[in-house]
């Protein structure tokens, strides 16, 4: 132990900030992207060739149904030159998501075909991370219109729609019946089934959904305001979130707190959380996906059987859904495009869209699909998402994403918590999308 | 252990050096490139980064972002006074890296106030004989093994609106909220989780005290808190003074709490840690970077800080220390006397100081 006292200080410091390091290497993680190319992005997508083919990636989250692995094997057999390797990401969309930039900022094409969550589409098509799908390739003849309004991106397809997903309302059906009442389909008459139900029920609230800070507040703020007839994002992509139809879709929401209308703890809901407080007969409505469903229909649900499922209430009809779902995306960095194309549509069938409806109940994008009987018979709640998909709007298509939905949370979330009344949020709110938004 | 050695002729640069410089520096070259490669050159990509932002203009007629990067300059830093993004947190309406840097403070003074308190506390506990001693200890232990993560998602089921906490409690506080409470909910979690490490430092500590300090103390007829005063604080802070230094450096530097337990986007409880994550969602890996060494910066000032007004003795060389006092002196006297200074050096030529 001779060393200089200065070094010593050197690797004293060194070791104690050593840890720290790592968060500043972290942000450099990209830093190979050449500085300053300037220029229009290549944008491969004009010149993919369809006619290359050979074995292929498919990149997807978590395989939580477990049965993909039997899809892409039942693939290889019968197409051995054109294998399919199955890679398997993250179960957190944050994570499957930076995987994916991380193989378009380093123009990689170790991912051939990615699926990509609808809120993405806009941001991988205009970074040119995807390969624009042309219509004679793709059909899309008979998919529901927001599930392939949700992959198009300045009027050309980037992806293919795989899976989609519509929000709907779980309703309490033994209590509903008791009190002689049908499922609502207005904010109103959703009041005012509450108010005959609720006073026989000690420690119910009336309606439930997902009013954490998060990506489920954006779906039910966007919920809120399409079905009073307003839109965060007009026809044109202009913000219109502040228009007076907007205001009343919000101020319902407020108010609903305000008056108790929906549990004051309902501000630190997910998912989960809101589908334990309907198993637990917390509340009499809830707004949910439809993996609810099995879960609550389970053998431990306290309300196996006693519930059903309703459309979303709206304003003045009909509730507006905000669309879910997944669509398969090609890289543009990629090899044998053209296995690629053989692949989606092998995997989109409707033979097999049915059967993977049935093995990882997971919603088709075929239409037709939601009318078939002998899956209604399997999956109650079918033609009720396909009625709410065929309305539901996807949230709002923007690059910047990750900006839009944060500024959406904030302004709803103060909102909710009487931070700030609703037209001043939404004013803030339109301010910022502007800008965000170009 | 020093000798005062005036007559020297040693003519070497550095007359602390016992002539096996180069083969320290063989040595250690190995861990000296790891570091420079797992350390060193990440640091220098990220401060590249820090001057540079990626395009993010969409080309109204495709479409389309240009692809690569640009310069900014310092844009990235300034843009904190010049192009603030208000959010409103636990501090007023203020820019949203001022406000997580403002929540990184705070956590770290509270938390590691706390966590020392706790943790000295539950040293003394664990110093002590006694019956199922083990136990206590392995007890007062277990938080700490815990992974952060793990930790974050329990102590976020007992933090539910319908958890643990608002049972006992008795009434209805919505920790998960964004919200001052929320903080709370982060502090707590910390501190039961991170307590039990100043505690084993200081455990550490204690057992090097000599027990006939204490029997003298008690001759001299010293009151239980004069002895914890005068002899046990003095004695264990060396090893506390590390151990908090540790804690600080580690809190200020928070992530997995925050993220895990309440989420990203959320004001009240946004450190610059989750901040720079969040920014590096959303491709802005200049911004990412820049914060990064903000706090980089931050938490190096504080460190030295530590090391300047506390002492903390990270590394802990007596011999060091002693040579230089010595060299002090001697250049005091020469002054004094107005005459070169001889200076003391090493006397130990291999091995470790003597002791």
């Amino acid at each position: 132990m001779t060393q200089p006292r200065t070094t010593r200080r050197v690797i004293a410091a060194a070791l104690s900030v050593g840890a720290l390091l790592v968060t500043a290497a972290c942000s450099s993680g990209t830093a190979a992207s050449p500085a300053a190319s300037g220029g229009a992005s290549s944008a491969a997508a004009t010149g993919a060739d369809w006619n290359e083919f050979g074995p292929i990636v498919y990149a997807q989250g978590k395989d939580t149904s477990g049965n993909l692995k039997d899809k892409v094997d039942e693939w290889n057999k019968a197409n051995p030159n054109e294998q399919v390797t199955f890679r398997e990401l993250s179960d957190s969309a944050d994570e499957q998501r930076a995987a994916m930039i991380q193989r378009g900022q380093a123009k990689s094409g170790e991912y051939t075909v990615m699926s990509v969550d609808v809120v993405w589409t806009a941001e991988f098509a205009a970074n040119g991370w995807l390969t624009e799908l042309p219509a004679d390739k793709f059909p899309t003849t008979g998919y529901l219109k927001p599930a392939v309004d949700s992959a198009t991106y300045f009027n050309k397809l980037y992806a293919m729609p795989s899976t989609s997903d519509g929000a709907l309302l779980y309703y309490r059906k033994d209590l509903l019946d008791k009190a002689g009442l049908q499922p609502p389909k207005t904010w109103d008459e959703m009041q005012a089934a509450c108010d005959k139900v609720l006073p026989g029920q000690s420690g119910m609230s009336c309606y439930g959904g997902q009013f954490q800070k998060y990506e489920g507040l954006t779906c039910n703020f966007a919920e809120a305001v399409n079905s009073a007839g307003g839109a965060v994002l007009g026809e044109d992509g202009k913000p219109t979130v502040n228009s007076a139809d907007a205001n009343a879709g919000l101020t319902w929401m407020v108010n609903g707190f305000k008056t108790g209308m929906i549990p004051k703890e309902a501000i630190t809901w997910k998912e989960e959380e809101s589908r334990t407080a309907f198993q637990n007969s917390k509340i009499l409505f809830l707004r949910n996906w439809p993996y609810v469903w099995n879960l609550a229909n389970a053998k431990d649900s306290k309300i196996a059987g006693k519930f059903a499922v309703a459309p979303i209430p709206g304003k003045n009809g009909p509730g507006v859904s905000t669309l879910g779902g997944h669509s398969y995306g090609i890289s543009p960095f990629a090899k044998n495009k053209g296995t690629a194309m053989k692949w989606i549509n092998w995997m989109l069938t409707e033979e097999n869209q049915k059967k993977w409806l049935q093995t990882a109940s997971s919603a088709p994008v075929l239409e037709s699909l939601y009318a078939d009987a002998e899956l209604n018979k399997q999956f109650p709640y079918l033609a009720t998402l396909g009625e709410s998909i065929k309305n539901a709007k996807p949230r709002p298509k923007a690059v910047k994403y990750g900006d839009v939905t944060l500024a959406i949370q904030d302004a709803a979330y103060g909102a909710i918590q009487n931070q700030s009344a609703p037209q001043a949020a939404l004013d803030g709110l339109q301010t910022k999308l502007q800008a965000l938004v170009k | 252990m020093v000798a005062d050695s005036p007559a020297t002729t040693n003519k070497k640069k550095n007359p602390l050096s016992d002539g096996q410089g180069t083969l320290a520096a063989i040595l250690i070259s190995p861990t000296m490139a790891v570091i420079l490669f797992v350390v060193g050159i990440p640091i220098l990509m990220s401060l590249r980064e820090s001057v540079f932002r990626k395009f993010d203009t969409v080309d109204p007629s495709t479409g389309m972002i240009p692809e690569g990067e640009t310069f900014v300059g310092l844009q990235n830093f300034s843009d904190i006074f010049n192009n603030p993004t208000i959010v409103p947190g636990n501090w007023g309406q203020i820019d949203r890296l001022l406000n997580a840097f403002a929540n990184t403070t705070w956590f770290t003074i509270v938390c590691v106030l706390l966590e020392t308190v706790l943790g000295v506390a539950m040293a003394l506990i664990m110093a002590k004989a006694f019956k199922g001693q083990g136990f206590v200890r392995a007890a007062i232990l277990v938080p700490w093994a815990i992974p952060t993560v793990v930790s974050a998602k329990m102590w976020g089921l007992i933090f539910d609106a319908d958890g643990v906490m608002n049972e006992v409690i008795g009434h209805q506080v919505l920790w998960l909220a964004d919200g001052p409470q929320s903080q709370w909910a982060i502090i707590i979690a910390d501190v039961w989780k991170t307590a039990p490490f100043i505690g084993l430092l200081t455990l550490a500590g204690l057992q090097t005290i000599p027990a006939e300090v204490y029997e003298a103390a008690k001759v001299d007829g010293a009151s239980a808190w004069q002895q914890f005063t005068r002899i046990t604080l003095p004695m264990v802070k060396p090893a506390l003074v590390v151990a908090v230094l540790f804690r600080t450096l580690d809190t200020m530097r928070m992530f997995d709490l925050p993220a895990a337990m309440i989420g990203f986007g959320k004001y009240y409880v946004e450190t610059v840690s989750t901040l720079a994550y969040v920014e590096n969602n959303n491709l802005r890996y200049g911004a990412a970077a820049a914060y990064s060494i903000i706090l980089f910066l931050y938490i190096v000032f504080v460190a030295f800080l530590f090391v300047r007004l506390l002492g903390a003795d990270v590394v802990g060389d007596e011999e060091v220390k002693a040579i230089a006092a010595q060299r002090k002196r001697q250049r005091a006297a020469a002054k004094a006397a107005g005459r070169k200074p001889e200076l003391a050096k090493t006397t130990v030529t291999s091995g470790s100081a003597s002791s």
